[in-house]
């Protein structure tokens, strides 16, 4: 189903409410560790294997998680995307498993004060009783709060995270865990497939339609910090889903990782949305491998944005595998000084009457990197194929950089494909007219840039559309002056 | 009248657009509620005076001074010009995709007047104007002249001036690629907007408007100044003998 129809966004209430922030990083801040447990820095097998143990894994995932250790040692680093800031990445700096609390609550109130603290400051609670189904939430390495609203329980719904999904529901997991991307993907993949911690597991019975989002927020508080969850959502027959998916990190001067596996499975005629909101620190790498397969009939959409993070790698796929099933992938990233935002899409047409949509939209500013990267394959077979690319991207001054790497690879002649991408500027006279009604520069800008990101933000729940557009404006905010 | 201050005087006005000299020397009055009415042939110069009124990044001021309600405003930016109650009606409005007019009109109208306007209350100084200018609802949720026509630009325009109420609106040739009816509503649209509070400076190639604006002065603009102003009567001289009459008045001998 489509997102609910509703008027575009009033910019204008927000103005003030900006002014009244200091920092251009609200979510900055961070609090005292006071953990259970805290691995030392480095990845070694034997943390692999206390990971393992101390969340009580059958043997087979354990068996899982060293042969992935084995394979990211020996893969190699990409050789293409940002290859200077990859290659950057000193994983022996890093943290790889963090318990923050003792076990993950369903009662808000359990939660550790501290802990508690900092998603009250979020929003998340509020955000869970004004208009969620169910949230987890993910500090450091372990889920320490999630629930589900009793009537979807009812319908069967499954909402965990990943490590009470393995243990409660073990056969589902193992059944579809991993089967869409295996460890030996990626470099990062592997990774977190030995080290993976938390994350959602979502089973939607068939035919149940969940129509109200579910939400995971994942945050990272220590320095050097590896956040490495893993996130499976199974849509079983003409079922539907919404999942959204923030993130945030306070501000170091040293790095840290987040990366994460994510997979999707719609089976026939099931429909699955996953919006994320990412908004890491300018500090944290954002590896992330997402992939989806889409049977017959099936429709899974990814409704992308990248504010954050220092370096993200990011190409949201879609494996149409049966008849007449849709991809669609909507992506918005901005990036600012220091930042580059390397995302796009893959999409990968296995089957007759299969259809896609990539819409990729970028904003650099400030001297930013923005790069689109994107697949379309067409097999042989997928015959009446339909795909349609677009990117847009604009730049805001002269120090920004944006570059296009499509790859069309379309093996079948019955096909049809369209791409088009554009590169523009913010207008002078964009800029004039507004100013000439009384908006500030940065006023002004941020308008153009709510704007064209408007395609986007239009599909995102009332909510986050509002925090959207508020996160663009201090970033032009603190683009001025 | 004459005890009042003027709502904006210029003097000596010269300004160059890349290094190249278009206005020189315009000297000018309004006082408020006053409607004037520039008229000349295109490249006069007519639409640098509008667009250096308000301040437009490209616009050099060389020479002269621009005094709105007595006050400098030479080196002010756009939106503190529009804030002091200037506002320009552009010929060419630009389209911002994505930015609905309900949207702008509101940030506009809240950033000029410097204060929140209670959301029914803006609706229904909005549907009032809208219904006068004969603007459909459905344009507030469209993008800001994006894919407009022609008139819907120009009556968007003259929608801004109208909710604004600027001490002094500059209208930009607002009457070009009007057919006689937008012309007729888009009139109708200033008429109303010319009131004591509001002064209006319309600029204009053409006499076709005026027969539906009264100007009390009008200025004949050539060759980057003001070379005469009259009562509304001359505008119609000028469409009877043509700009080329001005021209050879001015130059007795016939030398252009």
């Amino acid at each position: 189903m489509a997102a609910e129809l509703r008027q575009p966004q009033d910019t204008s209430d927000q103005f003030d409410q900006i002014r009244s922030i200091a920092s251009d990083y609200k979510y900055g801040f961070k609090d005292k560790e006071d953990y259970v447990f805290k691995s030392g820095r480095g990845l070694t097998e034997e943390i692999v294997r206390s990971i393992s143990a101390m969340k009580n894994e059958p043997e087979w995932m354990l068996k899982f998680r060293l042969r992935a250790l084995d394979i990211f040692r020996k893969k190699p680093m990409p050789t293409w995307g940002n290859c200077q800031l990859l290659n950057d990445i000193d994983f022996d700096n890093i943290f790889y498993y963090i318990k923050p609390s003792e076990k993950g609550e369903k009662n808000w109130e359990e939660v550790p004060e501290g802990i508690k603290q900092t998603f009250d400051r979020l929003g998340i609670p509020e955000a869970e009783r004004k208009f969620l189904a169910g949230v987890t939430a993910q500090y450091e390495s372990e889920v320490v709060y999630h629930s589900i609203r009793e009537d979807l329980e009812a319908q069967g719904v499954i909402f965990l995270d990943m490590d009470s999904g393995l243990r409660e529901h073990e056969a589902i997991v193992r059944e579809h865990f991993s089967t869409v991307i295996p460890s030996a993907d990626n470099k990062f993949a592997a990774l977190n497939s030995a080290v993976w911690s938390g994350g959602s597991f979502i089973w939607v019975p068939s035919g149940v339609k969940v129509e109200i989002p579910l939400q995971a927020y994942f945050r990272i508080n220590a320095e050097n910090m590896g956040q490495f969850e893993r996130t499976l959502i199974i849509a079983e027959p003409g079922s539907y889903v919404h999942y959204i998916e923030g993130c945030t990190a306070p501000v170091y001067s040293t790095d840290s990782l987040h990366s994460a596996v994510v997979e999707l499975i719609a089976k026939k005629g099931a429909h699955i949305r996953y919006t994320t909101i990412q908004n890491w620190s300018k500090n944290v790498y954002n590896l992330v491998t997402k992939r989806a397969v889409a049977h017959e009939d099936a429709k899974v959409e990814w409704i992308d944005g990248n504010l954050g993070s220092k370096l993200t790698m990011k190409y949201p796929a879609i494996y149409l595998v049966g008849q007449r099933a849709h991809g669609e992938v909507l992506s918005v990233a901005l990036s600012g000084n220091d930042q580059h935002q390397d995302a796009g899409a893959k999409i990968i047409h296995a089957a007759p009457n299969t259809s896609s949509t990539i819409v990729s939209k970028s904003i650099s500013k400030d001297g930013g990197r923005a790069s689109y990267r994107g697949l379309i394959k067409v097999y042989p077979e997928a015959k009446n194929s339909k795909s349609s690319v677009r990117c847009d991207a604009l730049l805001l001054d002269e120090a920004s950089r944006s570059d296009t790497y499509p790859t069309m690879e379309v093996d079948e002649k019955e096909v049809t494909i369209e791409h088009e991408a554009t590169v523009s500027k913010v207008g002078e006279e964009q800029l004039f007219y507004l100013m000439s009604r009384g908006l500030t520069e940065a006023e002004a800008k941020a308008m153009i840039v709510n704007g064209f990101f408007e395609p986007f933000t239009k599909e995102l729940p009332l909510e986050y559309a509002v925090e959207l557009n508020r996160l663009i404006q201090l970033e032009m905010e603190g683009s001025v002056g | 009248m004459a005890a009042l201050q003027p709502i904006l005087k210029i003097e000596d006005l010269w300004v160059s657009v890349e290094g190249k000299d278009i206005l020189k020397g315009v000297n000018l009055t309004i006082n408020p509620g006053e409607v004037h009415a520039i008229m000349g042939r295109n490249g006069s110069g007519k639409s640098t005076l509008s667009y250096t009124l308000m301040g437009h990044p490209r616009y050099h001021i060389n020479r002269g001074s621009i005094l709105f309600k007595g006050e400098e405003i030479g080196d002010l930016t756009p939106d503190e010009r529009a804030k002091k109650g200037l506002a320009l009606a552009f010929q060419y409005p630009v389209a911002i995709p994505g930015v609905s007019v309900s949207n702008f009109l509101r940030a506009s109208v809240k950033a000029v007047r410097g204060k929140e306007i209670p959301v029914k209350e803006f609706r229904q100084e909005l549907k009032q104007q809208m219904a006068l200018l004969e603007v459909k609802d459905e344009f507030l949720s469209r993008y800001i002249n994006d894919g407009f026509s022609g008139g819907e630009k120009k009556r968007l325009e003259i929608l801004q001036m109208t909710l604004l109420k600027p001490a002094l609106a500059v209208l930009d040739e607002t009457d070009s690629g009007l057919d006689i009816d937008a012309l007729k509503v888009v009139s109708t649209g200033i008429n109303t907007l010319a009131t004591k509070e509001t002064a209006i400076l319309l600029i204009t190639h053409y006499q076709r408007i005026l027969n539906y604006v009264k100007p009390d002065f009008v200025h004949v603009f050539q060759s980057g100044q003001i070379v005469k102003t009259g009562g509304s009567e001359l505008s119609e001289e000028l469409e009877e003998r043509g700009y080329d009459w001005v021209t050879q008045e001015l130059t007795p001998s016939g030398v252009a």
